[in-house]
């Protein structure tokens, strides 16, 4: 009875302590002037792509040929393209579109350099071979990788994600790889071998939490990577296929008509750079609030 | 008696931190003599290396620091002299020497163009001749063939060598005051009494002052004639070498006395006396500073502090009872 | 340092190898018949045949391989479907602008962003500072395709001051080749700019902390001095890397902004090859980017050797 006591009144105690653990961590993530900054322009941006396409009082592809190439007035705000499709109710699908592409590439290329990271680091002889193939990767400009890819793969907003996702995934593989080699020095993963615990266990009970926090970060990072990378190769013509509203798209068909409708290479061009400030600063505040040490030198 | 070399009066020093402004060395006045050797000893982060950095005013002071008080160097005023004309005295008339050698040395230079940057800051030479006073710098701080060493770069050469290098930088304008902030403790015991050595050496050739910080008593009765005892950014005593060790007048001189090892002891058997350890500058006691520590401390001690008191002598100490502590 | 550099060139050759299998597995990786999608639908079946034929399709994939590797290392990079040339020609007849234009924005990248980041390092935390790095942390998010675009649009269109479009090669004279280029660089450069400023700063903060910059300062060594001498050499290393890694990026950027300013480069050159499938121009074009790419970074890495004596003796 007396154990039973001490043990709610432990398990009590830990619960109070996690729950300042808690409180901690949201004081440092409301201090950090950073990550907030981020968080309301990423939140921004989830607006206009979700509740967005649900106020505008047109559809992306709905064309007026009598409104061609107007300029931002009360009826279209942004204005219209040379088909007469109103430009927010464009840049407002471009956001989802963008967000989607943005979303899967980091989701997938966070599960594989996740388990390509964590096996490397745990196995020589793979990591051997995965990071030589990892290096070749790498090596290989990013865009241009993409470029031959979808020269390959055809334009497709499928194809852009694949092709994103072998981009971008050494990359991650890399980051997780590094702080899993160091949680795997540590003395207590050898007692949890030497117990005989299966290497199943340590990988993923033991070693895999503790790479959570960077690879945040760096999924954060790749996020806004993705973003730039498809708007450019949609506004090469070689990512997302016309008519699709993506910001590279309206980029492209903007450039043509740089000189009768700026409103298509501005308004685009904006929403880009917005979204990209705001997941580095997210980024950035992430890191110095999850990992405070980490904050000099290198981004 | 001569005119002192250094007066260092009522120094204070803040610091403006993240957490708010911290004093590290508060109301802190000494003097040395032309040709002295005096030691500073206390505790790791009592405010030795703060304080020798202030008379040279390495610290940053637009953004870090604030200097009050006064430092008389030859007569002159210096703590509040313009920057300029504190560089010109900086490795000329007073040079300084570090704890790290190697990584006091900037590892993309040799060692030779590091001696003569020194010389041509001062001295008007072309840089044929201070290289050739680098390479008699060297010769004279005992380096083994000191013309083939001038060419090579600091990692190239070993701790108790990149000392000798320091101390051939800091000499290399004939200052009449070294300081040495713990320059041996990072070396090898071997080492440790050649470095010593060489110093009391050029101080009889050359005839600088030295000012000496450690944490090793033992180093201080091999070399000072007088020695400052300081605890947490305060001088608790004043000293000459031979009462330190047979009269020592404050509590934390005494128990830092009888944590020397004994010849036979192991250093790491020996316990140390004083309980505790420094408290960090936010937690500085309002009473006396060693009161949370010492034995002897009773509520007046927990109440009021303790003026640096002139005793008999040249002796200074700052304690409520050390007329019966005795 | 010469068992150094044979050492560090043998390394790169699981890169190469990895690099030449990837590319080379491009053209495989399209669903359905390479020869069928480039001849597109009207085509027969004869031509299909005679076209994989051609392009040896029909032979083990191995041989494929082995052919084209050692074609590479000859040289032979193939023909090219459309254009009557070999794809070398091709990249050489392209190259020129595309170097031009990377070499170009990175010069105008490094003059602004070294004394930047210098700047801001020796007055941090001043207001002077926090502008420059806010400004940066902009740059960093602006991709040089949409700053090209921007730039085009108000100055090239608006005020008119420079051509907004097109190439003059360097034979027409400096000048005229420069003049082409000056928006084009400048878009391509910001991004590089912000993130050289950054590194720098970054670098020459953590480099004044250290003690050799006190011992340099007890010295009487003057405070631009210290900067200058005693801190910039040693905090240039790291950022010679990030200018090594950021170089490729910079060669990617240039060609994705020279189909913004019409500069006809190696960007165009790959950016026709992909809308008509003209796959061995496609694979010889990464090849000799990431070609490039590599031996800059070997560079980079040979050059540490000269700046920092203890690479240089460490490796040895
Ligand atoms: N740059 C600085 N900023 C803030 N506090 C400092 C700085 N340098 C030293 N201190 C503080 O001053 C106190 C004295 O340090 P120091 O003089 O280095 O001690 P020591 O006697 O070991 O040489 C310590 O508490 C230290 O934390
Ligand atoms: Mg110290």
């Amino acid at each position: 009875m007396a154990l039973l006591k001490k043990e709610a009144s432990f398990t009590q105690e830990m619960r109070s302590f996690r729950q300042r653990q808690k409180k901690l961590l949201l004081r440092r993530f409301s201090s950090s002037s950073l990550f907030v900054t981020g968080a309301i322009i990423f939140f921004l941006l989830l607006v206009l792509a979700f509740i967005g396409p649900l106020v505008i009082p047109y559809g992306p592809v709905e064309m007026e040929v009598a409104n061609r190439l107007q300029a931002p007035s009360m009826s279209h705000l942004l204005g219209t393209d040379e088909f007469g499709r109103d430009l927010l109710s464009r840049i407002a699908h471009g956001a989802q579109v963008s967000l989607w592409v943005g979303l899967a590439v980091t989701v997938i290329t966070s599960f594989l350099g996740l388990v390509i990271g964590l096996y490397s680091s745990y196995y020589r002889v793979l990591d051997h071979v995965l990071m030589r193939i990892s290096d070749g990767l790498m090596s290989i400009p990013g865009v241009l990788l993409a470029i031959a890819l979808m020269a390959a793969l055809g334009p497709s907003t499928t194809n852009v994600i694949i092709a994103l996702s072998i981009v971008f995934t050494p990359n991650i593989a890399r980051v997780v790889r590094s702080s899993a080699l160091v949680i795997k020095e540590q003395t207590y993963i050898e007692a949890m071998h030497a117990q005989g615990a299966s290497s199943f266990r340590i990988i993923w009970k033991h070693i895999a939490p503790n790479t959570i926090s960077p690879l945040i970060v760096q999924a954060t990072f790749i996020f806004a990577e993705t973003i730039i990378t498809e708007a450019a190769l949609s506004f090469l013509g070689v990512g997302i296929p016309a008519p699709d509203p993506s910001w590279g798209n309206i980029l492209y068909d903007g450039k043509l008509l740089v000189f009768q409708a700026w409103w298509m290479v501005v308004f685009p061009g904006i929403m880009i750079v917005l979204s990209v400030l705001g997941l580095n600063l997210l980024g950035d505040g992430l890191r110095d609030v999850i990992d405070p040490h980490a904050t000099k030198g290198k981004k | 008696m001569t005119n002192p070399l250094l007066e260092v009066k009522n120094l204070r020093t803040h610091f403006h931190t993240e957490r708010g402004r911290v004093t590290a060395v508060d109301d802190v006045s000494f003097s040395i003599a032309p040709g002295e050797i005096v030691g500073v000893v206390g505790e790791s982060g009592c405010g030795k290396s703060v304080t020798s950095q202030s008379i040279m005013r390495l610290f940053d002071e637009k953004r870090l620091v604030e200097y009050e008080g006064d430092i008389l160097f030859n007569n002159e005023s210096i703590l509040h002299m313009p920057q300029k004309r504190m560089q010109k005295i900086r490795g000329n008339d007073m040079s300084m020497i570090f704890q790290d050698p190697i990584s006091s040395l900037n590892p993309v230079y040799t060692v030779g163009d590091q001696i003569a940057e020194t010389i041509r800051l001062h001295q008007k030479v072309t840089k044929k001749q201070a290289h050739q006073k680098a390479v008699e710098m060297l010769r004279l701080t005992g380096i083994p063939a000191p013309e083939k060493r001038v060419n090579e770069f600091p990692h190239q050469l070993s701790g108790g060598m990149q000392q000798r290098v320091m101390i051939a930088m800091a000499l290399s304008c004939q200052p009449s005051l070294l300081i040495a902030d713990e320059p041996t403790t990072a070396l090898d015991v071997t080492i440790q009494a050649q470095i010593l050595d060489l110093i009391r050496d050029l101080n009889k050739d050359m005839g600088m002052a030295v000012m000496f910080i450690t944490h090793d008593l033992g180093v201080v009765s091999e070399l000072c004639s007088k020695v400052i005892v300081m605890y947490l950014g305060e001088i608790v005593e004043i000293t000459d070498t031979e009462s330190l060790f047979t009269n020592p007048l404050h509590p934390y001189t005494k128990g830092l006395i009888q944590s020397i090892p004994q010849l036979d002891g192991d250093r790491k058997d020996s316990l140390p006396v004083i309980e505790g350890t420094v408290p960090s500058l936010d937690q500085v006691p309002n009473a006396c500073r060693f009161s949370t520590r010492c034995p002897f401390a009773d509520e007046l001690c927990k109440q009021e502090h303790p003026v640096l008191e002139h005793d008999r002598d040249e002796k200074h100490v700052r304690c409520w009872h050390y007329k019966k502590i005795g | 340092m010469f068992a150094y550099i044979i050492k560090r060139i043998l390394s790169l050759i699981p890169v190469l190898f990895v690099v030449s299998v990837v590319i080379f597995s491009i053209i495989h990786i399209t669903p359905g018949d390479p020869a069928a999608i480039i001849l597109g639908q009207e085509a027969t079946q004869e031509q299909i045949e005679s076209l994989s034929e051609q392009l040896g399709l029909n032979e083990p994939i191995i041989e494929q391989y082995t052919n084209w590797v050692m074609g590479a290392l000859t040289g032979d990079l193939g023909t090219s479907y459309f254009m009557r040339e070999t794809v070398e020609e091709a990249i050489i007849n392209h190259l020129g602008p595309t170097l031009s234009l990377a070499i170009f924005a990175e010069i105008f990248a490094l003059i602004i962003a070294i004394p930047i980041g210098i700047i801001a390092a020796y007055r941090r935390g001043s207001w002077l500072d926090q502008s420059l790095m806010g400004i940066s942390l902009l740059g960093m998010a602006v991709p040089s395709f949409i700053l090209g675009l921007l730039l085009m649009l108000f100055v090239g269109v608006q005020l008119q001051w420079l051509p907004i479009g097109g190439y003059a090669p360097l034979s027409d004279g400096l000048f005229t080749h420069l003049k082409f280029l000056i928006l084009p660089a400048i878009s391509l450069g910001a991004i590089q700019a912000a993130l050289v400023a950054r590194m720098t700063r970054a670098s020459m903060l953590e480099v004044l902390n250290s003690n050799y910059i006190k011992t340099a300062r007890a010295k009487g060594v003057v405070e631009r001095r210290v900067i200058l001498k005693h801190a910039f050499r040693n905090a240039f290393l790291p950022i010679l890397t990030v200018i090594g890694q950021s170089f490729g990026t910079l060669i990617v950027g240039a060609v994705v902004t020279e189909t913004i300013f019409n500069i006809p480069g190696i960007g165009q050159l790959i950016i026709n090859s992909v809308e008509r499938r003209d796959y061995p121009v496609i694979q010889g074009v990464v090849l000799i980017v990431t070609f490039i790419y590599v031996f800059i970074n070997l560079i980079v890495d040979l050059l540490y050797g000269v700046i920092d004596p203890r690479v240089r003796l460490d490796k040895k």
